[in-house]
């Protein structure tokens, strides 16, 4: 087993809720998700592992409780989310991929935006301090421009693309591409932004059996890499094997979590126990 | 074979022509300016529409939006024009030409129509393309004007052709504010002699050949487009 990385936590989930319309889905939920952690989230359909994950990112907006990343609440709409969605990747059970875009600019459309947004806000300050003769402040140095930005974009995302080995579908659409290739692709998007923590929301359960394998072998790729990352997934074996610490939620709390040893093979709850009995 | 000649007379020896040129310039500009700025207008009204109503401010551009629609879709556009040319230009104090007058009239109504078109368009793009634009950092404007909106336009590429039609065939109205289109200017060359027969056919089958012509336009840029999605 990986060696548990202590250290403040990467994400603190405390009393998380989460209401659709009076219907209470999440009911208070804490959690510490340490840095390069991998969790893996199981529990019945509907019970709210979706709702979850989707908070994480304010995806959904939560109706209670915190959710501290990088040192601020982001689940106070007055957050800048935008800026934490960049370190926060996103893999969807249905890919996603932009059907407008090629493969290549799926994966760099936003780098070069969040870079571009980056190098206006450096030269604004530098105009500023400029203008108003601010001797205390440093110009910053400006090492780039738009082109260089498109260009380092656009390397990246072919150095991706080899390490899925997918480099020959860079100018291709996402329409002409198998599922296992677009979600190989649209996880290659979430990691252009070198997040923090991806969330996967059932990444394997779209595809044809025989493409599960591939999208599989590749998240052990970014766990061998210390990627952080919580998962929710319906592949009990996929979970043992790669997981640190399982969630298994039921009725929009954490019923039960432990390592796979603990959740797998020493169940404590009934549910639990009821669960796995059906799954496994 | 009387009034061929008469026409002919009209329309070459005396240049009437110039005047059907020109028209037909006012025409062509009055509904691609019109259809240019419907689109703007028509796009914005449709984002408001579709956007959260989490918020005290879109609630109320919504029930602006609304305003907007039910006037220009509820009134004639004649009565549009009217009202713009001798009643708001001159409360404003500002003198504009007729055919400009024309262009943002027509641009006004169009993105009354537009809107409804763009929200159908908009509506029909998978609700995963806006959260996977958003989960990567892009704010709301940028992943509706990137992924979703260019999307949309191509899911209503031949609602939003008719409307150009529409327009096309709609800008024979605009002698009403003293603009010479087409249609003016082959009525004067009629009211000359009396002689309507064939500078009305005449006319009637320019607004065909234009109106297949674009309809021709928008099957091949259909075409193109979905050649674009497939090929490798
Ligand atoms: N946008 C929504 N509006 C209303 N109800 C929702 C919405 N999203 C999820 N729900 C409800 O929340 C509950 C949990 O859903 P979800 O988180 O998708 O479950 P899971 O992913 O565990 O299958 C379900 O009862 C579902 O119907
Ligand atoms: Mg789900």
């Amino acid at each position: 087993m990986k060696e548990v990385l202590d250290g403040t936590p990467l994400i603190s989930v405390r009393g998380l809720e989460k209401s659709f319309a009076g219907l209470k889905v999440l009911n208070g939920i804490d959690i510490d998700i340490k840095n390069g952690e991998i969790i893996a989230v199981i529990g019945p359909s509907g019970c709210g592992k979706s709702t979850f994950l989707r908070c994480l990112n304010c995806m959904e907006d939560p109706t209670g409780g915190s959710i501290f990343f990088d040192g601020e609440d982001i689940a106070d709409v007055k957050v800048d989310i935008n800026k934490h969605r960049e370190n926060i990747g996103m893999v969807f059970q249905q890919f996603n991929l932009f059907n407008n875009k090629t493969v290549i600019d799926n994966i760099t459309l936003a780098p070069i935006y969040c870079a571009n947004k980056r190098l206006k806000a450096i030269k604004r300050k530098n105009f500023l301090t400029k203008l108003l003769r601010r001797p205390s402040e440093e110009l910053i140095l400006v090492d780039k421009d738009k082109k260089t930005i498109k260009a380092e974009a656009e390397a990246e995302a072919r150095e991706l693309l080899r390490f899925i080995g997918l480099e020959e579908k860079a100018d291709a659409y996402p329409s002409t591409l198998s599922g296992g290739q677009k979600q190989r692709i649209a996880i290659a998007r979430a990691i252009a932004m070198k997040p923090k923590v991806i969330l996967f929301d059932e990444p394997t359960s779209a595809l044809d059996p025989e493409m599960v394998g591939e999208v599989l072998d590749l998240m052990k790729k970014l766990a061998d890499e210390k990627m952080t990352m919580v998962i929710v997934t319906h592949e009990m074996g996929f979970a043992r094997e790669v997981a640190d610490r399982i969630l298994f939620i039921n009725e929009g709390v954490i019923a039960e979590e432990g390592t796979p040893e603990e959740i797998f093979d020493d169940p404590k709850t009934e549910r639990l126990k009821v669960f796995l009995s059906k799954v496994l | 074979m009387k009034a061929w000649n008469l026409f002919y007379k009209q329309f070459i020896t005396y240049g009437g022509y110039h005047s059907v040129l020109d028209g037909l310039l006012a025409t062509v500009e009055i509904a691609v300016f019109g259809l240019l700025i419907g689109v703007v207008i028509g796009t914005l009204i449709a984002v408001v529409k579709v956007m959260q109503k989490n918020k005290l401010i879109i609630k109320i551009l919504e029930k602006v939006c609304d305003c907007y629609v039910a006037f220009f879709r509820g009134t004639p556009m004649v009565v549009q024009l009217l009202i713009g040319y001798f009643v708001l230009v001159p409360a404003l104090g500002i003198s504009l030409d007729g055919i400009v007058v024309a262009i943002i009239i027509f641009g006004l109504n169009s993105g009354a129509y537009v809107s409804e078109i763009m929200r159908a368009g908009i509506q029909s793009v998978d609700q995963g393309q806006l959260e996977a634009g958003r989960a990567v950092g892009l704010p709301y404007s940028v992943a509706m004007m990137k992924i979703v909106i260019p999307q949309s336009v191509k899911n209503i590429l031949p609602t939003l052709g008719n409307e150009f039609i529409v327009l096309i065939k709609e800008t024979s109205i605009v002698s009403f504010i003293a603009v010479v289109d087409i249609t003016k200017a082959f009525r004067s060359i009629g009211d000359a002699n009396y002689e309507y027969i064939v500078p009305y056919l005449i006319l009637a089958a320019i607004y065909l050949v234009i109106v297949l012509g674009i309809t021709y336009l928008i099957k091949l840029l259909e075409r193109r487009l979905k050649r674009n999605e497939r090929s490798a």
